[in-house]
């Protein structure tokens, strides 16, 4: 963990209510880990995973789901953030023929995920779920680094149905997912592989124990042992 | 001005006073990673029981206008690994002795949980925590009935070797009438606040946000409620006080002193700014000084006099 000021690069909307922000000043992380952000005007800081971290540029994909994201929203070029940088742990990069499962928000720390196997000279494959294709967004960024398969829940766009019936008949040696709860839990059937989840955090590193999960080696922080767990591990 | 930040509590001499929170600090070895934690008064370690607790299930965080809720349900390794294991662990990055937070759901759970302290030498005084808001069956059952808490009070100091603050809950009607019964009980020493008991609605589900619907309430919000309960208790009893609820600065510790407050623990702050003991410790020589205080001692419970 790092005490960081960043600064507002920009900001860009996305689909789906999702915004794109950039930011710069942050120490380099790895795919899977998230940083905390002050937001002024509410007590706790907001956890976002990273989606990219390029040439001192920090890119988080924030879906407006609350007050909080709603007033992060409105950070403007130049600002100072206050923020928790290089929480959690991160995916392996173990696989040669990995598979990128992403629903909705979820998909967001997949992307940078998808540029590290891209550096490691890997092509992995990507099945990406949203609600319908008004809601669907960074399509175009992924197929850049991977070969992407849209699903959404009405067939307006690729696929109809979920990310994970859609991903089961791609071939792939490990999965790495991330997306709401009950796609992770569905997404054992994939076989081997990791998934990121997402909880309501006190702290953000460690102190509180306020995101504890059961695994089958104890009990484990989202935000510490976390929040990328091996998919076998976790008990729902 | 030279300025003496020194204070002491039970006998035992502290660098300073601020004492991060319970709950909020896990068993503080890992805050070693972040900054030298030897800057710290002392610390009142996450709370624990004689079995090992998974506690509630999540969500057990809600956050609310300058504080939070929290449900954790008293998640912890149990005695013996905190003993065995967390202890030394902490011993090897943090030189001064530390205070043991236990909680229980039977008076032969608090009795067995404080002896097991008993012996370990880390540990200056054990925190009794009848206020904790999110066990069922335990915790702040015996923290809001005056003769409840005297008797349990009472059944753990027979066996207890180490001194025993009692941290006390707010979610009573006297407060002072509380902690005149655990000292009538041989209550060392109080802490207090524990937490508030609040609720919080997802107002798109339509449902309580934390899993058991209610928890305890912390935060700055709550600091003005917490210093008026210090200055009661501190005028009804003669034992020490430890100070706690929503401190996030040094001002904030120099009120609480003055309403009464021997130390003070800062809780719902290390969880939005890992630093803010640190920081707290760093600014107090600087805010004593505008002040003209030259030892914190002098200060404790100078309100009161009114």
């Amino acid at each position: 963990m790092k005490h960081e000021i960043l600064k507002v690069l920009g900001l860009r909307a996305l689909n789906g209510g999702v915004y794109e922000l950039s930011l710069s000043g942050a120490s380099k992380m790895r795919a899977g880990q998230f940083v905390e952000l002050a937001v002024p005007g509410f007590f706790l800081r907001r956890p976002i995973s990273v989606a990219d971290l390029e040439d001192g540029v920090l890119t988080l994909l924030v879906k407006e789901v609350g007050e909080g994201t709603k007033k992060l929203r409105e950070s403007v070029k130049g600002e100072s953030v206050d923020a928790l940088t290089c929480l959690g742990n991160g995916f392996d990069l173990s696989s040669s023929s990995p598979l990128l499962v992403g629903g909705g928000i979820g998909c967001a720390p997949l992307f940078k995920l998808a540029k590290e196997f891209a550096a490691k000279g890997i092509r992995p494959r990507a099945v990406l779920g949203f609600r319908n294709a008004e809601e669907a967004y960074y399509l175009d960024e992924f197929a850049r680094y991977c070969d992407v398969t849209v699903a959404t829940d009405d067939g307006s766009l690729g696929i109809k149905g979920n990310a994970v019936s859609a991903a089961r008949d791609i071939p792939h040696d490990r999965f790495y997912a991330c997306g709401p709860a009950v796609m992770l839990r569905a997404a054992r059937v994939l076989g081997e592989g990791q998934i990121s989840l997402e909880a309501r955090m006190g702290c953000g590193f460690g102190a509180c124990m306020g995101c504890s999960i059961k695994t089958t080696s104890g009990y484990a922080r989202v935000c510490k042992e976390g929040p990328v767990f091996e998919a076998a591990e976790v008990i729902w | 001005m030279v300025t003496d930040v020194r204070v002491s509590f039970l006998g035992h001499e502290m660098k300073n006073p601020v004492v991060p929170a319970s709950g909020t600090f896990g068993f503080g070895w890992e805050f070693a990673e972040y900054y030298d934690i030897n800057v710290l008064g002392s610390m009142s370690l996450k709370g624990t029981t004689a079995e090992a607790r998974y506690g509630n299930p999540l969500p057990r965080i809600a956050e609310c206008t300058a504080g939070l809720i929290n449900a954790i349900g008293l998640q912890n390794p149990g005695v013996r690994v905190v003993i065995d294991e967390e202890i030394p662990r902490l011993d090897r990055v943090y030189e001064d002795k530390v205070i043991a937070n236990v909680g229980g759901h039977s008076v032969e759970e608090y009795v067995s949980t404080v002896a097991a302290f008993n012996d370990c030498d880390k540990v200056f005084a054990v925190e009794l925590n009848i206020s904790c808001p999110n066990v069922k069956g335990g915790g702040m059952a015996f923290g809001t009935d005056a003769e409840t808490a005297k008797n349990l009070v009472y059944e753990v100091k027979k066996h207890a070797k180490k001194p025993l603050i009692v941290k006390l809950s707010p979610n009573v009607t006297s407060i002072a009438d509380m902690a005149r019964a655990v000292c009538d009980g041989g209550a060392d020493a109080v802490s207090l606040i524990n937490t508030l008991v609040g609720m919080r609605i997802d107002l798109r589900m339509r449902r309580p946000i934390i899993s058991v619907r209610t928890g305890g309430f912390s935060g700055p919000a709550v600091f003005p409620v917490a210093v008026r309960m210090v200055s009661d208790v501190a005028r009804a009893v003669d034992v020490p006080v430890m100070g706690i609820g929503g401190v996030s600065s040094a001002r904030d510790v120099i009120e609480m002193m003055m309403a009464g407050a021997s130390a003070v623990q800062v809780g719902a702050a290390n969880l939005v700014d890992p630093f803010a003991c640190k920081r707290i410790v760093e600014t107090l020589p600087e805010v004593m000084s505008e002040l003209g205080i030259k030892s914190l001692r002098e200060i404790v419970g100078v309100a009161n006099a009114v």
